[in-house]
């Protein structure tokens, strides 16, 4: 989808969004919730083209595959974790948005674990030995 | 997949028929009823929004989480 199309169906969903927020609250929250689907839903071919492209660079240059696919787990944690926190805040729930918010990187920290392992005994293995 | 912008139409028009329907059948009396107009329409939307939901994340599993 382009980029005229997106801002398009945005404002039609904003104009709907109004119409039906006095009418009927649910279903307006329900015009939110499927214009994010469709904006990411367009935006998400793109992203798989362009974590193709990242992924046969780090195959040329010998990067270890579970660096990669760490970065590109932590990526899409933090993008789902961002598009439910903000849901949830647009519904109202500000402290589930949080706890969202929090759970999502408590993962991506236990994702990262192995890196930091790997980092650290890196730094441990230039160490002389006593 | 959500990718129809139709889809958003079909939510707004049902929220308003719905919202008609709830308004008429109040009026007549029939309280209980209403609500349950009302309570149908909310799941028909959600069955929408939860399958354009389940094919989304999807996606982003086998985009993301490989």
């Amino acid at each position: 989808m382009d980029i005229l199309q997106i801002v398009i169906v945005s404002i039609i969903a904003s104009i709907l969004f109004i119409l039906l927020k006095d009418v009927n609250p649910t279903f307006a929250f329900f015009i939110v919730i499927v214009v994010g689907i469709m904006i990411f839903a367009s935006v998400i071919g793109q992203i798989r083209l362009i974590f193709q492209v990242i992924q046969s660079l780090g195959d040329q240059a010998n990067v270890p595959g579970l660096y990669l696919e760490t970065i590109l787990k932590i990526i899409g944690i933090a993008y789902i974790a961002e598009l439910g926190a903000s849901m949830t805040q647009d519904a109202g729930l500000q402290s589930v948005a949080k706890n969202i918010e929090l759970a999502g990187k408590i993962f991506i920290l236990l994702l990262a674990i192995p890196i930091i392992t790997s980092v650290i005994e890196a730094i441990v293995s230039f160490l002389p030995t006593v | 997949m959500l990718t129809d912008i139709s889809v958003l139409f079909q939510i707004a028009g049902i929220g308003i028929i719905v919202a008609l329907i709830h308004t008429i059948l109040k009026q007549m009396g029939k309280e209980e009823i209403a609500q349950f107009a009302t309570l149908i329409g909310f799941i028909i939307v959600l069955y929408i929004v939860i399958n354009g939901l389940r094919d989304l994340f999807n996606q982003i599993k086998s985009v993301f989480l490989f």
